[in-house]
């Protein structure tokens, strides 16, 4: 049932900044840099979701993903590979034998601008094609004319379709204004059957902040406390250098702290921030930054 | 509103690795002496007493206690100094002022550094906030000194003559800003004592001030206790008390300088009032509350060491509050990851832990978050008290540490009164997001500052002093100027 909206808790944007500069201002060093990188990677989502993509880059990032410098040890694999609908099989076959997700984007990523009907046959295709996870995107235009109910509906009918498949509700924070609306999304999909909330598709600026972040992980810790049940969050977009990932984690560390540190309630959507983690990797390693072509692209 | 047995702890399992701010770049010398007409000389008596570092117990220095022998040497020099001094442009005197400024500004760090050292506050806090605002004081000022006759047309201004200046050791360098900068700017000279426990900065200070050139006896810095305090305000010679620090102290400087010439200025306690409506922003004026009491180790005199918390809401303030407070760090204030130092003195953690044990015995309930403290030095973990009323001591009386009294209120008339039922009248905050209820509460709290949706700020251009016990005089802003003018 759509959650009550009336007496949610308000944010006050200066005071929110405020807060994100505390954060940002901690020290990671030494021990505690090299563990919070290594978490970071095993929480990544590798992502690629372009009209050019082909069935060729698909597996090559698949391989990255498995492998993601082979000359670090104890290194962790990414957490998923998050792809368009017609490349979940690739996906999945070139991930065979590894615990590796495949997430899907669905339901018209990424306007969803579409009928229900349309979103709920691509979510079921995705899933039938052997995605592990589905990325959905909300009725941006919906909840912004105040249709929290079609909202509401909406989710929970790809929730219906998803079956065993994990759902991530993308609320496109970029497009929603204000934190307070942020704050209403997240209730609306953590309330609809959210397994995951997720900030941005990355095709709108601005996509994931550490501000809207946090007022995520606010709504996150009270719909914890009200049902017992927790919910993961997944910043996607813009999260390009080891540095942010890291503020990101000290972000989680403090509010929501331990039993969300993990690949299973945090992801991070990105596609460019692994070389960057793997370059601080190395240089904690050896003392010395290597030059970007030691790294592979792919 | 829980309806399933979940487990409300969110500890942080990230323990982040030591990140101290370097040393290297600091020169403290062993030992100090009294900074009199442009030169270190060696008091009188030859007496000198040890500044400890607060987070160790470890002695970092010897410094001169100036007897009142040395006050009167000081108070003749800042004489001398002050004919020429006095009658040198404003736009000259705004340049030494600047230089000063521009002088800090490149050692920021160096103070920084010896602040967190001498006084047990967090590197966080003396590199982002007691160091930056500092130089800004001196900036602000520098830019007022020759623009008196437009700040105050037609009343022609003139400069008092030699101000004795006693701070406190909550903001050392901080205080000595707000002192000499608008002391300097408006052609008076100084004699300045910091306290007993934190003088380092301000000898420093006195160093800076000695390489910038600044004409001999404008200011001196002398280094002593409550003795050498109490010289520098019964000297017949100086023109004016400017004093930051406890009540008690400022009652006895008034009945000491009255019936004299001298003009006052004090800048002391308070117990302010921290009001959240249950309109506000909630998890914003939880952190509003941490910064509030917790800033400085609760050392603040402006703290918000009262919280009124509206009855429909406190369930959840208290719930917020105690998972913040279990994310503070507290330890080495040379680490760059520190929330709460040390405690600034032995002395001042007795105080603290006395009023604890009032509160306890008074039936008030504790909450302390589950954290490990240094061995050596003076530690406390940050304090909630519960189920207070007016009534209770720790509600009525200045603690000055991280200590914070909590009620709850239902209507506006209530908390106003409530609120205004004290002696001091320092600072207030309030938190609603309504604009109309932010005015209705400034008008009617009786405080010299009000902040609405955040606290502890400060800037250079906004004058900062109290009500009723809380003391008389401005320092900051245009009003700032006024203790050291006189008009004709």
């Amino acid at each position: 049932m759509l959650p009550d909206l009336n007496n949610l808790p308000v944010y006050d944007q200066t005071g929110v900044n405020e807060r994100i500069q505390r954060f940002c201002s901690r020290s990671i060093k030494t021990s505690s840099k090299t563990a919070g990188l290594k978490l970071a990677i095993s929480m990544i989502d590798l992502t690629t979701l372009e009209g050019k993509d082909t069935k060729g880059k698909v597996r090559q990032l698949c391989y990255k993903a498995m492998h993601p410098h082979d000359s670090i040890k104890d290194l962790p694999t990414v957490a998923a590979i998050c792809v368009y609908p017609s490349y979940v099989s690739t996906a999945k076959k070139a991930l065979q034998g590894s615990d590796i997700k495949v997430a899907s984007v669905s339901t018209a990523f990424p306007s969803g601008q579409s009928s229900l009907e349309a979103k709920l046959t691509e979510t079921k295709f995705a899933v039938e094609q052997g995605a592990d996870e589905i990325d959905m995107v909300i009725s941006r235009g919906q909840f912004l004319a105040g249709n929290y109910q079609y909202v509401f509906d909406e989710i929970a009918s790809v929730k219906e379709a998803c079956g065993q498949a994990h759902l991530k509700v993308i609320l496109e924070t970029g497009e929603l204004d204000t934190l307070d609306n942020v704050r209403k999304a997240s209730e609306i999909a953590m309330f609809a059957g959210a397994d995951f909330i997720k900030t941005s598709t990355g095709k709108i600026q601005p996509a994931a902040t550490m501000q809207v972040t946090y007022v995520m992980l606010d709504a996150i810790q009270d719909f914890y406390l009200r049902t017992g049940k927790m919910i993961g969050i997944k910043p996607a977009g813009g999260i390009s250098t080891a540095k942010i990932a890291l503020q990101y984690l000290v972000i989680l560390n403090e509010v929501l702290g331990e039993k969300w540190m993990n690949k299973n309630y945090f992801r991070f959507g990105a596609s460019s921030l692994v070389n960057d983690i793997l370059m601080q990797l190395v240089k904690t390693e050896t003392g010395m930054y290597q030059s970007p072509i030691y790294f592979s692209k792919d | 509103m829980r309806n399933h047995d979940t487990d409300t702890t969110f500890k942080a399992s990230w323990k982040y690795s030591e990140a101290p701010e370097s040393t290297s770049h600091v020169q403290i010398k062993k030992q100090y002496d009294l900074y009199i007409d442009g030169n270190f000389v060696k008091p009188v008596k030859g007496k000198y007493f040890d500044t400890i570092n607060p987070s160790n117990d470890q002695k970092i220095a010897r410094v001169a206690e100036a007897t009142a022998e040395d006050v009167d040497i000081a108070v003749k020099a800042a004489r001398k100094a002050f004919k020429s001094w006095s009658n040198l442009s404003g736009r000259e005197r705004g340049k030494y002022v600047f230089r000063i400024a521009r002088l800090f500004q490149e050692r920021a760090r160096e103070f920084a550094v010896i602040e967190s050292l001498d006084g047990g506050k967090p590197i966080r806090e003396s590199r982002d906030i007691d160091i930056p605002l500092a130089a800004n004081h001196f900036f602000y000022y520098a830019g007022w000194a020759d623009k008196l006759l437009y700040a105050f047309p037609n009343r022609n201004p003139k400069p008092i003559g030699v101000a004795g200046q006693i701070i406190p050791w909550n903001f050392p360098l901080l205080m000595a800003a707000w002192k000499l900068a608008p002391a300097l700017a408006t052609g008076n000279t100084v004699v300045l004592k910091p306290a007993e426990t934190t003088p380092l900065t301000a000898l420093k200070l006195a160093e800076l001030i000695q390489q910038s050139g600044l004409p001999k006896g404008v200011v001196n810095i002398i280094t002593g206790a409550g003795e050498t305090g109490a010289s520098i305000v019964n000297h017949p010679d100086v023109d004016k008390i400017a004093f930051t620090g406890s009540t008690a102290v400022g009652k006895y400087i008034q009945k000491a300088t009255a019936g004299t010439h001298k003009k006052l200025t004090l800048e002391l306690g308070g117990k302010g009032a921290n009001i959240i409506f249950e309109d506000a922003a909630i998890d914003q004026a939880v952190e509003g509350i941490i910064d509030a009491i917790f800033f400085n180790q609760g050392h603040v005199c402006c703290a918000g060491s009262r919280l009124f918390v509206q009855e429909s809401v406190a369930d959840l303030v208290i719930r917020k509050l105690k998972h913040r407070m279990e994310s503070l760090i507290i330890g080495d204030p040379l680490d760059k990851n520190t929330d709460i130092g040390a405690i600034n003195s032995k002395k001042q953690l007795e105080t603290i832990q006395n009023y604890i044990a009032i509160g306890l015995k008074e039936g008030a309930e504790i909450y302390q978050p589950k954290c490990e403290l240094p061995k050596k030095g003076n530690w406390l973990a940050p304090t909630l008290f519960l189920n207070v009323s007016q009534s209770h001591k720790i509600v009525q009386e200045e603690i000055f540490g991280p200590v914070l009294a909590i009620q709850t209120f239902r209507t506006i008339d209530e908390v106003i009164e409530k609120a205004n039922n004290t002696p001091y009248g320092l600072s207030a905050g309030v938190w609603t997001q309504k604009g109309s209820r932010i005015f209705h509460l400034t008008q009617n709290l009786n405080a010299g500052v009000v902040w609405a949706n955040t606290f502890n700020k400060f800037d250079p251009t906004s004058p900062f002093g109290g009500y009723k016990e809380s003391g008389f005089g401005r320092e900051g802003g245009l009003h700032g100027l006024k203790p050291y003018l006189k008009f004709e």
